[in-house]
């Protein structure tokens, strides 16, 4: 973690502007600068801002914190930087997150977000006994079973995350493999709290969670999604987490290698959005591609932009639910809608919730709803299993 | 002003023109050496019909209008120094047209150099342009305002001689086209057979118009591309080097590199060699050229080719070049400023002697480039300083470092590219009296307002 030493390196960025750009240059591939264009909404001009902002030179202030929150850490800029502090991009953004925190300095949706979390477990202020509403009797993690399916806030809470968490149990209950929910009992991951610099609340949710992954004898943790794949991978060790982490395309991918699944037949254009927790931030590319292309028929269609230079959805950071980046065609979701259609496919598929929200509304504020679905890579999976 | 500020929202929209502190903040320095002047406005046309009203509401309110690129010449050409607008050109973003048999391109006035290249690599993979090697964000248009170089101006020239167009808003507001495009649709000529007019406005740092759109001369892309690297420790040798070398008239481009880091090249020069070629026997014949041209200085063990490693070679042809922006991060300070003479080869020991002097004086990191233009007429020299941005003394012996440096190229016959305002009047001190009084008159007939870029070019 750099978090710390931020304030001693942050001046060190150039603001070359490599951070804009995919690896082709083609366009711009900062999610927030492609939406505002201001050069200060780019990776250079928060650093810039963010020194300026430590040498005294410019006050805080409701915009400053906007442009800061506006990043949604998507990683592009670390993927892209031609420095050799490139990895430490993100946790110096995360560090002065983090000051603003301490110092009460912060967006009023971002504020938001923490008193929910702090105050109901989850950003959407949904109550904690109606976490596992969506759950129909799904099996509760017992000791013996071999995963945990974790399925965090979205998969509890949001309509659209709630159809993955429903898809998942009914394909891991056909493939027969051994596992269990955490239902009322779940906590927030906390990878976007973490994200949005709120380091307290973060360890104080990563350690109930480690804690209760401890006392029910959890070895095996499968994440419905990215964010919480990355934090439990990532972030939890430094909180003495001790357990395997597994997003669920991981799973899913070893269960069709396997044969315990066997989609069938198929005959649908598809293309497919890299989520950056899993892309970028964790490096998995290839099993989300492969489960749809187990699935005879379909034809799997790239967008221009794709895997380390995938274009982000928007939702990082928190922003599936502050939102800091809507309200104008250039929000990074309308584009990258826009730009799943041109590919021909009749659906986008997605591996994360956050996608799924960001991208469906997209589709719909792009008028492409009748041509474009949004789906799920477990929907879709389960979709074409086979009819019992 | 705050009429002034409504009236900019009302030509280009709200989310396009800001006020703020952040915004005027960033804009109003670049990562150079200048000290900062900050914008009143911050604003991003898309149109030349928006950037025609924002130039005539600024006649209107008599407030100075700064376009920018990206602001990447790092001697401070688009801090506002006076305030005023500062215009974002960056999103009139368009590629236009390319004429394929014609080989050229027509882009909009912010189009960036990377976006160009990708959009041939797609479209027209059997063409290219004269990347610079400046980060990827640098505008066509930026660059040739400067005189920039490119892959392509050890053969063709700096970046503006290569402009086969212009479309400018004038500093009265009205639109106007310049070359071939004045008179037909097609943009394959800046001047000739006309008057050439484009002088008026390339390397005037936005002084006497603003470029809306830019037609580009574009050359064959070679399906192969290779680097020969050429290292002696004699800096004399290195003219006859370039040369030999130019001579043969083979070569895409000439670039020569000493820096004191890592320590191993210390005292070394490096002659980059780029060639390129459609098939291997062609590759080849270029290379025994290189090698015929500079044998006599392997057999006098003067100097001589250095085997370069496949996995070493994708850095030298890199386009961008990343390796040059990392510079920056030599003193782990994320600053560095180059500026320098385009001059004589002739020069080049003396010139890396003062670099180097200036350096030891200053304790300062170095690094030298030169690139060869247009066939060995001249050659654009860089001295370049690193410099920690959190160590205002360092900054403060780079900046004296520079200067001085300056100084010396221009009494050495040198003209320094892309001066600073400093050194544009260090220009202007000696430039010919009447020559100074054309660009003054051509500036107060064009600009009568003054609002244009000002302090720029501005004789004292």
């Amino acid at each position: 973690m750099q978090q710390k030493d931020y304030a001693s390196q942050i001046h060190r960025c150039f603001r070359c502007g490599y951070c804009k750009f995919p690896t082709d240059y083609s366009s711009f591939n900062c999610p927030s600068y492609r939406r505002f264009r201001f050069d200060s909404y780019s990776t250079g001009g928060r650093l810039w801002l963010i020194y300026a902002w430590l040498k005294g030179e410019i006050e805080w202030s409701e915009h400053f914190a906007e442009i800061l929150y506006a990043c949604t850490t998507c990683k592009n800029c670390t993927e892209q930087c031609p420095m050799k502090f490139a990895p430490d991009i993100v946790d110096w953004i995360v560090g002065a997150r983090n000051d603003m925190v301490e110092k009460g300095k912060i967006p009023a949706r971002v504020a938001r977000f923490f008193e929910a979390v702090y105050g109901y477990g989850n950003p959407f202020k949904q109550l904690r006994s109606d976490r596992a509403a969506w759950a129909n009797g799904t099996k509760k993690y017992t000791a013996g079973d071999e995963y945990l399916l974790y399925v965090g806030c979205l998969g509890s809470y949001d309509e659209n995350g709630q159809k993955i968490a429903r898809c998942m149990v009914d394909i891991l209950n056909a493939s027969g493999l051994s596992f269990g929910i955490l239902g009322e009992e779940e906590e927030c991951c906390g990878n976007e709290i973490y994200m949005l610099g709120e380091t307290g609340l973060f360890e104080n949710l990563a350690e109930k969670n480690t804690l209760k992954f401890k006392e029910l004898g959890v070895s095996k943790v499968i994440t419905l999604c990215p964010h919480g794949y990355n934090a439990m991978k990532n972030t939890y060790p430094a909180s003495d987490g001790k357990f395997e982490v597994y997003h669920y395309t991981q799973i899913l991918n070893d269960l069709i290698k396997k044969n315990k699944i066997k989609p069938r037949q198929a005959e649908v254009r598809i293309t497919y959005q890299d989520p950056c927790f899993l892309g970028r931030y964790n490096n998995i590319y290839d099993e989300p591609r492969q489960i749809l292309q187990s699935i005879p028929g379909i034809e799997l269609k790239e967008m221009e932009r794709n895997r380390q230079d995938a274009f982000c959805c928007g939702g990082g950071s928190g922003n599936f639910v502050n939102d800091l980046l809507a309200g104008s065609v250039d929000s990074p979701a309308r584009i990258r809608a826009r730009e799943a259609y041109e590919t021909g496919a009749a659906i986008l598929a997605v591996a994360c919730p956050s996608c799924l929200t960001m991208l469906t509304d997209a589709v719909k504020a792009e008028d492409l709803d009748d041509r474009l679905a949004v789906k799920d890579i477990s929907q879709i999976l389960q979709e074409f299993l086979p009819v019992k | 002003m705050s009429d002034v500020y409504e009236a900019l929202q009302e030509i280009v929209g709200k989310d396009y023109v800001s006020n703020q502190i952040e915004e005027c903040y960033f804009y109003g320095r670049d990562p150079g050496l200048m000290p900062p002047h900050e914008p009143d406005y911050v604003v991003m046309p898309k149109t030349t019909e928006e950037v025609q009203d924002i130039v005539k509401l600024a006649n209107r309110e008599k407030v100075p209008i700064t376009p920018k690129g990206a602001g990447l010449a790092l001697t401070g050409l688009v801090i506002p120094q006076r305030g005023g607008i500062l215009l974002d050109m960056k999103r009139m973003d368009e590629i236009l047209e390319v004429n394929e048999k014609a080989r050229y391109v027509i882009v909009e006035g912010g189009t960036t150099h990377a976006a160009l290249m990708s959009y041939l690599i797609k479209h027209y993979p059997h063409l290219r342009h004269s990347v610079p090697d400046s980060p990827p964000i640098a505008t066509v248009v930026a660059n040739a305002v400067i005189h920039g170089k490119g892959r392509l101006t050890q053969q063709r020239g700096f970046n503006s001689d290569l402009v086969s167009g212009l479309e400018v808003v004038l500093p009265t507001g009205e639109i106007c086209r310049i070359g071939s495009c004045a008179v037909s649709q097609y943009w394959f000529s800046k001047g000739p057979p006309l008057p050439d007019l484009s002088g008026l406005f390339l390397g005037w740092f936005g002084t006497t118009g603003i470029i809306t759109k830019l037609g580009m001369k574009l050359y064959p892309c070679k399906k192969i591309r290779d680097v020969m690297l050429f290292l002696t420790d004699k800096a004399e040798l290195v003219p006859e080097v370039i040369r030999k070398l130019t001579h043969t008239e083979m070569f895409e481009d000439i670039v020569i590199t000493a820096s004191p880091i890592p320590l191993r090249f210390k005292g070394n020069f490096y002659i980059l060699v780029f060639m390129t070629a459609d098939s291997d026997e062609e590759l080849e014949f270029k290379k025994k050229m290189a090698w015929d041209a500079l044998w006599v200085y392997f057999e006098s063990r003067d100097g001589g080719f250095v085997s370069i490693t496949p996995d070493m070679k994708p850095p030298f042809l890199a386009m961008p070049s990343k390796d040059t922006t990392r510079f920056a991060d030599v003193s782990k300070g994320g600053g560095f400023e180059y500026g320098g003479p385009v001059t004589p080869i002739d020069n080049f020991p003396i010139l890396i002697k003062k670099l180097e002097e200036k350096a030891e004086a200053y304790k300062l990191f170095y690094a030298s480039i030169a690139r060869v233009i247009d066939g060995g007429h001249s050659m654009g020299f860089y001295f370049s300083y690193t410099f920690n941005r959190a160590n205002p003394d360092e900054m403060k012996r780079a900046k004296k470092a520079l200067h001085e440096a300056a100084e010396f190229a221009l009494e050495e016959g040198g003209v320094i590219w892309k001066p600073n305002i400093n050194e544009q009047q260090m220009i202007m001190e000696r430039i010919d009296p009447n020559t100074l009084k054309l660009m003054t008159s051509i500036k107060q007939l064009l600009d009568p307002n003054g609002i244009m870029n000002p302090g720029n070019w501005e004789a004292k």
